[in-house]
């Protein structure tokens, strides 16, 4: 690693400015970015870690009933503290990596990361979820611009995401062993007026929604419904892992099997 | 460098970090407690879990700064006072739940604080938490097999040898 300075602010604001100064990067849980300075693949000056901020941290209903999750609160918190709430993503949270990267990885880190294999993407997107910073909200449908891309600006950090909770959904994952990430991952959510579909690990644009599917499901919320659809391979990710037509026919496959866990 | 103030195995201690320096550095070289291994670079092996205020968590994936004030734990506080085996390491010896024992102070670090959340876990509910505990040697049967055992569970039903 390159050496840095780290910073730990208790308050939002002090983290905003000092993430004003050039060369300085938020760091969340660490989960990824420790592994990446290890391998020299950034250099910030300053480090500005996020940990200290207990105003971030948290899982809440709001008043007109969707779920509120602090931008630096751990899968493990959102595992435990969302079941009652949120079910489905309550056990995407318990379906990350292992118990200690549970313990430090934060929603916000994930989200800002858009890792192409990443779980909580395709909950964001899936459920409609909006992206609170320190400066706006952002939609899931307008967040979302690719892999390793958002529309966060330089410094923005994720304060909040809010959730609109279903009245159904479940995550399916099929898991590359040696990560755990997911080889590819479908989330699935029923809401009064429609179904969402979104699909994480498989595309090389990020994670997508899948609009047939979630016509063919607001009409019929069964995996039968899907009997008839195919996703292309074209733009699906290919590698040692999987081709592009195994990852398309894996996206129908387990489009099926959340839609059944949904139900 | 900036000082940094933790309790490691319920002792104060005190030191001068870099904003680089990683817990597991802190604990092996600053504080001379090399129990706690370091088995990759990618924070895939789990070697290096440690509990950091009663949460496992990667050595080698937290800056020694960010533990600043935590109350951390080590394999070397596992053992009983009198230094005598703790009731996991004694059941990983017994079972054989170890050969290099490179593995093994992530795992016992890993099954404590399984067995914190869930005293009496399935041998799926096991499997399932060490996920990120990598071993090279032992196949996982008998590490599964000691932390059934330290957990008071009869082991016969666990798989082969
Ligand atoms: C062994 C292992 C297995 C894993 N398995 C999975 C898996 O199955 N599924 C999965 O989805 N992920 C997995 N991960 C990744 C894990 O979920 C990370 O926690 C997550 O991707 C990044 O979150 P973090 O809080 O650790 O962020 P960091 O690593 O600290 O930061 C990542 C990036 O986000 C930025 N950032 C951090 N917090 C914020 C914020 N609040 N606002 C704005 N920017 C921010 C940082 O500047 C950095 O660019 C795995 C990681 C490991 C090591
Ligand atoms: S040394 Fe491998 S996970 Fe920490
Ligand atoms: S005993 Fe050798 S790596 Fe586990």
């Amino acid at each position: 690693m390159y050496n840095f300075d780290l910073i730990r602010p208790s308050t939002l604001e002090e983290a905003v400015k000092a993430l004003g100064q050039d060369e300085a990067q938020a760091l969340g849980g660490g989960q990824t970015l420790i592994p990446t300075l290890k391998q020299r693949l950034a250099m910030p000056e300053t480090l500005v870690s996020l940990s200290g901020i207990d105003a971030i941290k948290g899982v809440c209903v709001h008043d007109d009933g969707r779920l509120s999750i602090g931008g630096g609160t751990t899968h493990a918190t959102v595992a435990r503290e969302a079941a009652a709430h949120y079910p489905g993503l309550a056990a995407l949270a318990a379906s990350i990596g292992d118990p200690a990267v549970r313990a430090r990885g934060t929603i916000g880190g994930s989200l800002a990361n858009n890792d192409p294999s990443a779980c909580y993407p395709a909950a964001a997107l899936g459920s409609g979820a909006t992206i609170v910073t320190n400066a706006r909200e952002i939609a899931a449908d307008d967040y979302f611009q690719g892999m390793f891309t958002t529309a966060l600006d330089d410094g923005e950090i994720i304060t909040e995401v809010r959730f609109p909770v279903p009245e159904a959904a479940a995550y399916q994952k099929f898991e590359q062993p040696a990560s755990r990430f997911a080889l590819v991952g479908v989330f699935v959510a029923r809401y009064a007026d429609g179904v969402r579909v979104a699909v994480t690990g498989a595309s090389e644009e990020g994670v997508f929604r899948w609009s047939e599917a979630e016509a063919a499901l607001s009409s019929n919320f069964a995996a039968d419904a899907l009997k008839d659809l195919s996703v292309p391979a074209d733009g699906m990710i290919g590698d040692l892992h999987g081709t592009p037509d195994y990852r398309a026919h894996l996206v129908k496959v387990l489009t099926g099997r959340a839609v059944a866990a949904a139900s | 460098m900036t000082s940094v103030t933790m309790t490691v195995n319920g002792k104060s201690v005190s030191g001068e970090v870099e904003g680089r320096t990683l817990l597991v550095d802190f604990l092996r070289e600053g504080q001379g407690l090399t129990g706690t291994h370091v088995g990759c670079d990618t924070s895939q092996c789990g070697a290096c879990v440690v509990h950091v205020d009663g949460e496992p968590v990667k050595a080698c994936s937290i800056f020694a700064a960010e533990a600043d004030g935590a109350e951390v734990t080590t394999i070397e506080g596992m053992a009983n006072p009198d230094g005598s085996l703790g009731t996991i390491q004694q059941a990983f010896q017994d079972h054989h739940g170890l050969q290099c024992g490179f593995c093994t102070p992530g795992m016992v670090m890993s099954a404590a604080a399984l067995l914190q959340e869930n005293p009496k876990p399935s041998e799926a509910e096991i499997r399932d938490y060490l996920e990120g505990n990598i071993c090279r040697c032992t196949g996982y049967h008998n590490i599964v097999k000691a932390i059934m055992a330290a957990s008071g569970q009869d082991v016969s039903a666990v798989a082969a040898e």
